[in-house]
């Protein structure tokens, strides 16, 4: 593998967002316009906030970049840049940790501005380490992004990308403990979300938030998420078929 | 002669059509061949498979030794895609610079490349700032970059004023001199003048395959416009159809 390929990948995707100034802005700010709608959504149930706020803090970055990275693989597909690019001596693996790189330098800028405002202007109470919180949205990020490459293989237009965010990252959020605690479910929906990754990165986010201290069921998270990235990054790299019809 | 490219009993299909039939071809270094005629054809197809990204059935294709597609083999073809494949949100120079280091060009090569297509002026802009005949040069210009041995040009000059068409033909035979081995696909027919050597092809198959003084003369010297409609009316009389009934 060969690092400046690497490298040069990642700044390209980098370069062609900041060519896009309001998709930048969107980015950056939407979170912490969410996160303070919250605050105050929640103004007389402070308690409220402060339990589910970390947890949506680790859910912008895995939704955002989900969404981003399919079209962004998308129009790769469709505007024949990667037909182009498999012609070249790259490797697939080149391209796809070039756009883990990418995304999740833009995945720290965005949890980063958004932490900032929660704990300074809005009040958010984080017991625990605000790097491990950092390393989990990036974490999330990167999860968020290999699925989202990964999916993008199966939509043929941007109008079915798009309605792979409520069809895959929807139920994972109504299963992933944020509205009804993981342990309240029915066996059949626990069992669905044991099997979905949003689930650990949720549940991890919540452990660090309230300090509770470091035991093995935060472990299990770590692990769960760190091994289902290189997973889905595996798969993504199988729907890159070098030849085609 | 050197082989640039050797192809072998090539078999294509898409799903019931048999696009490419028992295709084999031999493409000398230091040439330029031309790839005339309507869509349709198989040109695209051949061009996609030479350079490795296309599936094909059966068959063999080595570049300059090297089976197509292998790592080695994409490193001596610049290949420029029928519709501009470039990123329309970089600038020009940009996307230029982003597949130099793909290709392990020089940098310097950014700024040759760009004067090559004659863009200099449009150094700074971005891609969709561009029309349509500037970004299917920006195109071009990536496919010049890492000074490839081969070029698979799949219709490089379609939208071009006839001035620029003039300047790129001149920079095309400029790279044969040099050794540069180039199979170009047109659908001006003008074009296939400045090539030694054309491949007719029809159906999926080789219809003809001389220079274009053999090809004026073999059909009474009435421009070669004319000599390939001749080609192909001779060619239905041997039992091809005109309008294949599968597509």
């Amino acid at each position: 593998m060969a690092i400046s390929r690497t490298l040069a990948t990642a700044k390209r995707v980098l370069l062609q967002l900041r060519n896009d100034i309001r998709t930048v802005i969107l980015m950056i700010a939407v979170p912490s316009v969410l996160m303070t709608l919250l605050r105050y959504a929640f103004d007389h149930q402070i308690q409220v906030f402060q339990s589910s706020g970390p947890m949506l803090l680790a859910l912008f970055p895995f939704t955002v970049m989900f969404v981003i990275a399919s079209i962004a693989m998308l129009r790769e597909r469709s505007s024949g840049t990667l037909e182009r690019l498999l012609s070249t001596p790259i490797a697939k693996a080149e391209i796809l940790i070039g756009y883990a790189i990418a995304f999740g330098t833009a995945a720290i800028l965005q949890v980063g501005i958004a932490i900032v405002v929660s704990t300074s202007i809005l009040g958010l109470k984080i017991s625990g380490s605000l790097a491990m919180l950092v390393l989990i949205a990036l974490l999330d990020a990167l999860l968020g992004m290999s699925l989202g490459l990964f999916l993008s293989a199966f939509a043929n237009t941007e109008f079915q990308a798009v309605q792979f965010l409520p069809a895959f990252v929807l139920p994972q959020l109504l299963l992933g403990g944020l509205l009804i605690p993981r342990d309240q479910m029915a066996s059949v929906l626990r069992l669905l979300s044991d099997v979905l990754p949003l689930s650990y990165a949720l549940d991890a986010v919540a452990r660090i938030a309230s300090a509770q201290p470091w035991d093995h069921n935060l472990t299990i998270d770590l692990v769960v998420i760190s091994l289902a990235i290189p997973l889905s990054l595996l798969l993504g790299a199988a729907t890159l078929r070098r030849r085609t019809d | 002669m050197t082989l640039a490219l050797e192809i072998l009993n090539l078999y294509v299909t898409r799903g019931n059509n048999r696009i490419l039939n028992n295709l084999s071809v031999s493409i000398e270094t230091g040439t330029i061949t031309g790839l005339p005629g309507p869509s349709g054809s198989g040109k695209s197809t051949i061009m996609r498979s030479i350079v490795g990204v296309g599936r094909i059935d059966s068959g063999t294709i080595d570049v300059l030794g090297l089976p197509a597609g292998s790592p080695l083999a994409r490193q001596k073809i610049g290949y420029l895609t029928q519709t501009p494949s470039i990123y329309f949100d970089l600038t020009v120079e940009q996307n230029l610079k982003y597949f130099s280091t793909i290709l392990g060009a020089p940098p310097q090569r950014v700024a040759q490349a760009i004067a090559e297509v004659s863009l200099e002026r449009y150094n700074k802009s971005l891609v969709r700032n561009l029309s349509g005949g500037q970004v299917s040069r920006v195109s071009l210009a990536i496919a010049l970059l890492a000074r490839p041995e081969i070029l698979i040009l799949d219709e490089p000059t379609v939208g071009l004023d006839p001035v620029l068409r003039d300047d790129l033909w001149s920079l095309f035979e400029t790279l044969r001199q040099n050794g540069t081995t180039l199979l170009i696909s047109s659908h001006v027919m003008d074009e296939a003048k400045r090539c030694q050597r054309i491949l007719l092809i029809r159906e999926g198959e080789i219809l003809s395959d001389a220079s274009p003084e053999t090809l004026e003369n073999q059909t009474g010297n009435h421009g070669l416009d004319s000599a390939f409609l001749t080609l192909i009316r001779q060619g239905e009389k041997h039992g091809y159809k005109p309008y294949p009934s599968n597509s």
